[in-house]
């Protein structure tokens, strides 16, 4: 288990003229790789466990050594013994908490093998972190205390391990030492963890009860558990098929990364294989576009290559002119992946705000980033339970199976299959940030069977018989601003002026079409979904619409401008402070919000986003409604809108 | 037939590296000579080939490395047909900042940290490889592949992107840039083994000779140059060492050694018991002095 000495070329060390050390070397140089996680609580003895794994493997130097010492003595929590834990604890702030709180990822090897642990934390509000280590890992150890046996916190882990893929999960029951190396205590628990994990999709547990502080079955078998006949944990670690030899029996897939086109002569297609192999002069298929071709060259910079397969990073030339850029795949052409553009997926939320249905996300899958709609939450699952429950929304670290409407088709397989191309993350278009991690199940058939109706008669010809050209004039400020007062008049002014315009009123639509909801950020977020998608139909109908709404969150408005052709959504900002609206109240609302019978209203508790760049700003505190609208009959004609195409 | 570890460290490295240069606008590659960053470079010229990497070289010099990696910048400039960048403090040169007179702290800080938020400012460039490891020290076995900046170059470390499977968002606000790690999940053990097997040009000051030394607070100080004042007492004797990483000679210890071939190294590694950042002078002020210097902007 230590760490394999290169022999010694005792004299001629220069000229290595045995080749030993270079045997040696090519030896080690061919090990493979094994990524695993852990889950657990610092509690149930983790990050000693992963340090006792450092340390027995020699993975551990004399300096950091002498430093743990020094640690042990000072912060360790095991009476100046070696605390192996605080190998662990990277960040100054966890240390002080004593608590880990993000993903650490650490090095061993033995000498078949070289380890890449991604240790998570195991407490409840870090789900996020263990999908994160979970997510790259071919084998995930759940540990657990003995004295304490299978916790909700088990289960938790257990379920997200499953989620995520892993094909072997090893249960390490530990502090033995506590139960007085009790072989019932760890059948009995045994049993019990055999029995839940039944329910979840796990292919292969092994259950081995250990000693973390003192080693037992750790790495050699433990004197004081003779009744257990199993593998140590490293001889286990050592011996696991890993997920690779899965991989290279599925068929090729290559999201293509990068186009390389040095000169004119030559035009190669950069990536990774993710799935299977690929062979020099192979018929190929390129998705979404379906076009075919054949593998001319498999390059490398170490030479051109017969074949490739899963894991290896290279350059694709293919035989015909197809065109192929980022974000496509290449396939075998007899076995292709789906291609599609609607999904039924589970997402692990790992945001402070929340997944609205109807919002709009980035959505990176392989190496393309799409525009995905959540429609709808079809349910959650409590992780403790594996309960589903109807839910409006998912909050940070809830699990939920969704369907998913994307702005174009792509590509894709189960992410059971195949995890790069079934695994995604959501981001937040507007803080960048990445808010959900996801997994594929299934394309909606329906997506692939409504096809848009092909008119004759379409949106330019529609408008020119009018005059105009169509467009959104989205007003957007707090309850009481004037909105509806100005769209009414520009529509009145546009009517005079024989325009075909259409005022799409917040009242008014709440009274039909949005009857159905209510003011949650949830449902506000759905009610300006479906006014955008009414807007666009009647922009298609040639019509200059106006719609009036408070519309208070930035990424909706956003959502509604996609759904648009550039430069037709025109958005005014109807800005009136809040006192002034208040002061106004012409509904009596504020005063209802203020009394608290009125709940989430916008600007007493619930947020209002302002634009950052309207196409018009309109200051009611100086500007009468009448002046308004003209400024805003002023904008359409100077942008054309008002003459034919 | 599974890919070796070193061949899946390698097609993960190529892997970021592309993704760099189709989703950032500006992307660099900060090389500082050392061992790290010839394999980092050699990896770029793979994951691009048969074109050259499509960004350049960027060295923040502080004027104080080897004369040795000198030498060796230049010629990988050549040989890559990419284009070397060299960043100086201005404010450094004309302070005449230097590790004997201002301290290892000081000078640390102003050629280094301060000189490459300067010229990463300068160039504009949005996307900076680095050549760090998460095995090198605690506080970098959390980082991120891609570590976020904000617009003053500060890291939160409570406020990282969860990076799943191999999926890595790159979008970012204005002003904020990214620091990318290919070799996140190398040890230095891998970074020997690679540079042996697929022949990476290394300074010379990584295998053992003989050389001019003094033994200062401890350690082997080479005497590079005469602008090392010698202490009363001092006097450079030739003793046979190599270095473990390389950096400002003032500031790197050397290593007694009997290695002069990189398998010599390599055996002497697998035998070795202390880490390779005991040789480097700046972990040891403070024990979380690693951290702090990454929040405020350092590498």
């Amino acid at each position: 288990m230590t760490l394999e000495a290169i022999p010694q070329a005792i004299d001629e060390r220069d000229t290595d003229p045995s080749g030993l050390l270079d045997a040696a070397i090519r030896r080690r140089a061919g090990r493979t790789l094994l990524r695993l996680n852990t889950c657990g609580s610092v509690d149930d003895g983790k990050s000693t466990l992963i340090g006792r794994l450092l340390y027995e493997s020699k993975a551990i130097y004399d300096d950091q050594l002498a430093v743990l010492e020094t640690d042990s003595k000072k912060v360790g929590t095991r009476a100046g013994k070696l605390d192996f834990a605080l190998l662990l604890d990277g960040l100054s702030a966890e240390r002080e908490q004593g608590i880990t709180i993000d993903v650490s990822y650490r090095f061993f090897s033995t000498e078949n093998r070289n380890f890449i642990v991604a240790d998570t934390p195991g407490h409840e509000q870090y789900t996020r972190n263990m999908a994160t280590g979970a997510s790259t890992a071919d084998l995930s150890i759940i540990l657990l205390d003995a004295r304490k046996g299978v916790l909700t916190q088990t289960r938790r882990h257990s379920f997200l391990v499953s989620l995520l893929g892993i094909q072997h999960v090893v249960l390490v029951v530990n502090k033995m030492d506590l139960v007085d190396y009790s072989e019932e205590v760890f059948k009995t628990i045994e049993a019990d963890y055999r029995k839940f994990a039944a329910q979840l999709e796990l292919p292969a547990i092994t259950c081995i009860p250990v000693c973390a502080v003192d080693g037992d079955n750790v790495t050699s078998p433990s004197e004081r558990m003779p009744w257990y006949h199993g593998p140590s944990l490293m001889e286990l670690l050592d011996n696991i098929e890993v997920d690779e030899s899965r991989l290279l029996g599925s068929p090729f897939r290559f999201p293509v990364q990068w186009v390389n086109r040095p000169h004119l002569d030559f035009r190669g297609f950069t990536g990774t294989i993710v799935a299977g192999k690929v062979n020099k002069g192979e018929t190929v298929r390129v998705l979404p576009s379906g076009r075919q071709s054949t593998v001319a060259r498999i390059v490398t910079a170490d030479g051109d290559l017969e074949q490739a397969i899963v894991g290896q990073s290279i350059t694709l030339t293919l035989a015909d002119e197809v065109d192929v850029s980022r974000g496509d795949m290449i396939v075998p052409a007899d076995q292709p992946a789906e291609v599609a553009d609607a999904f039924e997926a589970t997402v692990i939320w790992m945001s402070e705000s929340p997944l609205l249905p109807g919002r709009n996300y980035l959505m990176k899958i392989g190496t393309k980033v799409v525009t995905a709609t959540v429609v709808p939450l079809k349910h959650k699952i409590n992780v403790n339970t594996l309960e589903r429950t109807a839910a409006a929304k998912l909050d940070l670290n809830e699990i939920g199976v969704v369907n998913l409407q994307l702005d174009r088709p792509i590509a894709f397989d189960a992410y059971k299959e195949i995890r790069d191309t079934g695994g995604f993350i959501l981001i937040d278009r507007l803080s960048n940030d990445t808010v959900a991690a996801g997994m594929l199940h299934f394309a909606l058939r329906r997506a692939q069977n409504v096809h848009w109706q092909a008119v004759d008669v379409n949106k330019t010809a529609r408008s020119a018989s009018k005059g105009q050209k169509p467009c959104v004039l989205w007003y957007t400020g707090l309850s009481g601003a004037g909105k509806s007062s100005i769209a009414n008049m520009v529509d009145k002014k546009l009517h005079t002026m024989h325009r075909h315009g259409y005022l799409l009123d917040g009242d008014n639509v709440r009274h039909g079409l949005n009857k159905d909801l209510g003011f949650t950020a949830a449902d506000r977020v759905e009610n300006i979904r479906r006014i955008a998608e009414v807007a666009r139909l009647m922009v298609d109908a040639g019509l200059i619409v106006s719609t009036a709404f408070i519309s208070p969150f930035r990424a909706e408005r956003e959502m509604a401008r996609s759904l648009l052709g550039t430069g037709e959504f025109i958005e005014v900002f109807v800005d009136t402070p809040l006192h002034v609206a208040e002061a106004r109240d012409p509904k009596g609302l504020y005063k209802k919000a203020r009394a608290g019978e009125l709940k989430n209203f916008t600007g007493i508790d619930s947020p209002y986003e302002a634009p950052e760049n309207p196409d018009l700003r309109i200051d009611t505190t100086t500007t009468s409604p009448e002046d308004a609208a003209d400024l805003v009959i002023e904008l359409l004609e100077k942008r054309g809108f008002l003459s034919g195409p | 037939m599974n890919l070796s570890h070193l061949k899946r460290l390698e097609a993960e490295s190529i892997h970021i590296m592309r993704e760099v240069a189709a989703e950032t606008e500006k992307p660099v590659m900060l090389y500082s000579i050392g061992k790290d960053s010839g394999v980092m470079l050699h990896l770029a010229r793979k994951a691009f080939y048969p074109a050259p990497p499509p960004f350049p070289l960027l060295h923040v010099d502080t004027t104080w490395k080897f004369r040795d990696m000198y030498t060796m910048r230049e010629r990988m400039a050549k040989e890559s047909g990419m284009e070397l960048l060299v960043y100086k403090n201005p404010e450094a040169i004309e302070k005449g900042i230097n590790p004997f007179t201002h301290g290892s702290a000081v000078h640390t800080d102003v050629w280094k940290t301060q000189g490459l938020k300067q010229a990463l400012d300068k160039y504009g460039f949005d996307a900076a490889f680095g050549g760090a490891r998460r095995d090198e020290e605690k506080s970098r076995a959390k980082e991120r592949v891609f570590s976020f900046r904000t617009a003053q170059h500060r890291w939160d470390p409570k406020n990282q992107r969860p990076e799943l499977f191999r999926l890595y968002n790159t979008r970012k606000q204005r002003g904020e840039s990214i620091r990318v790690f290919p070799l996140s999940n190398w040890t230095e053990f891998d970074v020997w083994q690679y540079i042996y097997l697929e022949n990476v040009p290394i300074v010379p000051l990584y295998l053992s000779k003989l050389r001019p030394v003094v033994r200062r607070d401890g350690a082997l100080l080479m005497v590079d140059d005469d602008r090392m004042p010698l202490r009363p007492g001092e006097t450079p004797m030739m003793k046979k060492v190599r270095f473990r990483t390389l950096g400002c000679y003032p500031l790197t210890g050397a290593v007694e050694s009997e290695a002069e071939t990189l398998a010599a190294v390599i055996d002497e590694m697998l035998r070795a018991r202390t880490s390779e950042r005991e040789g480097r002078l700046i972990d040891h002020d403070a024990p979380a002095s690693m951290e702090q210097k990454k929040q405020e902007g350092y590498f």
